[in-house]
């Protein structure tokens, strides 16, 4: 089993019919997701290689069913797109768009928060879902991945990949690789990833990956000692990162001394997590979880 | 972007927040002119983004020209905490009250100085706003007790009502309470419609005449929003010609890039690859020189751009390249590098590896081009050591 998406999702992506979205789009879709339909109200009646473009999200659920949204368009039309997803009914939104202001994702979150408590928000600025040879969402390469029993959750991209590839090397496959994001507020936390795989009876064993910035990791940290019983694998990127400085992602600061790799190495190590001083030993600290 | 006080005050003015009349000066001739301007007596303040300018000389009183033109010519070019002083904010004083009923610690009337801020609690995902009447020195040293608290939940805003019992809990001396609400609504405008990461005042004080004003300020934007903000271009020309020269090339070129002091130049790509890759350097006894995120792809185009800012910075001594070949496969990866080998002459060797898709198929290209100045190590660690060895040479 895969958490948040399936074999049975199916996506509409707002953004097809520009040049990145068409790119991932039809990526996903040649991956064997069920990419249903694309939204752009100036060009709705028309279709991408197939695939039918209607004007709003909500004509798209209405004609196709689609029960998740992949939302890969401008910054600046990023929240906007969200709240039209939400609006048209979508109860998975997959937001990989990048530097989205800091307000418009804290006025979004809240907003969906109050008007659509059931509705979940992936992301902004994530790489996306991927469940190996079910569904994948977003920029996950599929290369490196296979089906298997580790459930990954991840702030970085390029981290969880390396995971992935890590893993597969070693003949481990994985239920699904879930991207957060680097931005300071996520739609979803790592504890609603860790909730989510404690719950898969498919998940053996957690990898988690995290960075400075904010204090997810430490709340992860008090969620895996009460409620998570699988074992956990961890990694924190940032232990070098100098105060007051941005390293790449929105999210990925140290502010005021709060926020650093050593905190929530610390932490995590004392809920039980096996920490990874760097990114290649998560395999082999998978394996030892395993029992492999 | 973090903002001089002078740019911070500039952008407190345009949503209604009382701040000093002053004037920007980059020579002593232009701060006695802002100074004859407004009148005495002045303060001259060095621009620099650190803190603890006042004790080090950086801020002084002065009474008249010659006063103006002794502390400008001490201020300007003096190096505080590193930060070399080019330019100076002069500023109309203020009369800050004294507290009739509240002493110091040496038994004299405190001066009514407060603290007050927005900013976002990633934790709760609502704003966070802090007031305490404890201003003047950093907040960090104020205990929690004394910090009144409130969070806006950013759909609902926050209501004068909300604001005045905020201001009521923080026990601000009555005189100062509806200046206070009418500051801090004003506050919260430039922090959301201002798309500011950090709108702080400290201190913000009650004057003699019974105003409430910032005397400084402290401001952070949302470089996200920046084009929505047509206005910030000034402050980022100064902010550009203020910082570090490798950062101001890196932006221009889209690079994700944070200048460090060590030896040891790093590429890798996405955020989180390129942390760990400072960390290893660091882990195995190097020292990074550069935090550089070429984003998802690694083609030569983006791999010359990322040489030529690593290549400006001349502490540089080895470069490790670290790339995950996901979608851009790590052959197209390979070529890229080797092509840019090509285009471009560095003065420091390069420690490559790259791992992901086709992994083997990179490195064998790599391998075939190996010279004194492209090295291939297949793994992180191993690759870390090799360049921090070549570094140490």
């Amino acid at each position: 089993m895969a958490v948040f998406v399936n074999e049975h999702t199916k996506v509409v992506v707002q953004g097809l019919t520009g040049k990145q979205g068409q790119f991932y789009g039809l990526r996903n879709r040649a991956y064997g997701t069920q990419v249903v339909a694309g939204t752009n109200p100036k060009k709705a009646g028309t279709d991408v290689e197939g695939i039918p473009i209607f004007a709003t999200v909500a004509d798209a659920v209405r004609e196709t069913g689609a029960n998740a949204a992949f939302i890969i368009v401008p910054a600046m039309a990023a929240a906007a797109s969200i709240l039209e997803a939400a609006e048209g009914g979508i109860p998975f939104i997959v937001c990989v768009t990048e530097h989205i202001p800091t307000h418009d994702q804290a006025r979004i979150y809240n907003r969906l928060k109050h008007d659509f408590p059931h509705t979940r928000l992936l992301g902004p600025n994530c790489a996306g879902i991927l469940s190996p040879g079910k569904c994948n969402i977003g920029f996950t390469p599929t290369e490196v991945a296979m089906p298997g029993p580790v459930g990954i959750v991840s702030r970085s991209g390029t981290l969880a990949y390396q995971a992935l590839y890590e893993l597969t090397e070693s003949g481990i496959g994985q239920t699904t690789c879930v991207g957060i994001g680097g931005d300071p507020v996520p739609g979803t936390s790592f504890i609603d990833a860790l909730e989510a795989f404690q719950a898969d009876p498919e998940t053996e064993a957690i990898v988690m990956i995290g960075e400075i910035g904010g204090s997810a990791e430490e709340e992860a940290a008090e969620y895996i000692k009460a409620h998570i019983t699988k074992p956990v694998v961890a990694y924190i990127a940032g232990m070098e990162a100098p105060p007051g400085k941005r390293m790449g992602h929105a999210g990925a600061i140290i502010s005021r001394g709060k926020g650093t790799a050593k905190g929530k190495t610390e932490a995590l190590t004392a809920a039980g997590a096996r920490v990874a001083m760097n990114p290649t030993e998560i395999g082999g600290l998978v394996k030892q979880a395993l029992g492999r | 972007m973090d903002l001089m006080e002078y740019q911070g005050k500039q952008y407190f003015a345009r949503f209604g927040i009382p701040v000093s009349a002053g004037g920007v000066a980059d020579t002593v001739d232009e701060a006695v002119a802002h100074a004859e301007r407004i009148g005495y007596p002045v303060v001259v303040k060095a621009q620099v983004m650190i803190g603890g300018r006042g004790k080090a000389g950086g801020i002084k009183l002065a009474n008249t020209a010659d006063e103006v033109r002794f502390h400008a010519g001490n201020i300007l070019g003096l190096d505080i905490r590193g930060h070399i002083v080019r330019r100076l904010w002069i500023e109309r004083a203020s009369e800050i009250a004294q507290s009739p009923d509240r002493l110091n610690e040496k038994g004299e009337p405190k001066a009514e100085e407060y603290y007050a801020s927005f900013a976002l609690d990633r934790s709760a995902k609502k704003y966070l706003g802090m007031l305490s009447a404890e201003g003047g020195v950093e907040i960090e040293s104020v205990a929690d007790e004394l910090i009144a608290k409130i969070h806006v939940d950013p759909m609902l805003g926050l209501s004068e009502e909300a604001c005045r019992a905020w201001v009521a809990a923080a026990n601000l001396p009555a005189p100062a309470r509806e200046g206070a609400v009418g500051v801090l609504m004003a506050l919260y405008r430039c922090y959301t419609e201002g798309d500011c990461e950090l709108a702080e005042i400290n201190p913000l004080i009650l004057t003699t005449d019974g105003r409430v004003h910032a005397l400084d300020a402290k401001v952070t934007l949302d470089d996200a929003a920046h084009d929505r903000h047509p206005e910030w271009a000034d402050f980022e020309a100064a902010t550009v010609a203020a910082g570090d020269s490798r950062e101001a090339l890196a932006k221009e070129k889209g690079l994700q890039y944070v200048g460090l002091e060590g030896s040891v130049g790093i590429i890798a790509n996405g955020a989180g690859l390129a942390m760990s890759t400072v960390d290893i350097v660091k882990q195995v006894g190097g020292a990074p020189a550069n935090f550089l995120d070429i984003g998802g792809g690694a083609n030569a185009e983006v791999m010359v751009n990322a040489l030529t800012v690593i290549s400006t910075d001349p502490n540089v001594r080895a470069i490790f390249i670290n790339i995950f070949g996901g979608i851009t496969r790590c052959d197209e990866v390979a070529r890229g590098i080797v092509e840019a080998l090509g285009r471009i002459t560095l003065s420091a060797p390069i420690v490559a590896r790259i791992d992901g898709t086709n992994a083997a198929e990179g490195r064998a290209i790599l391998k075939a081009n190996e010279s004194e100045k492209l090295i291939m190590l297949p793994d992180m660690l191993s690759a870390a050591q090799k360049a921090v060895e070549i570094a140490g040479k």
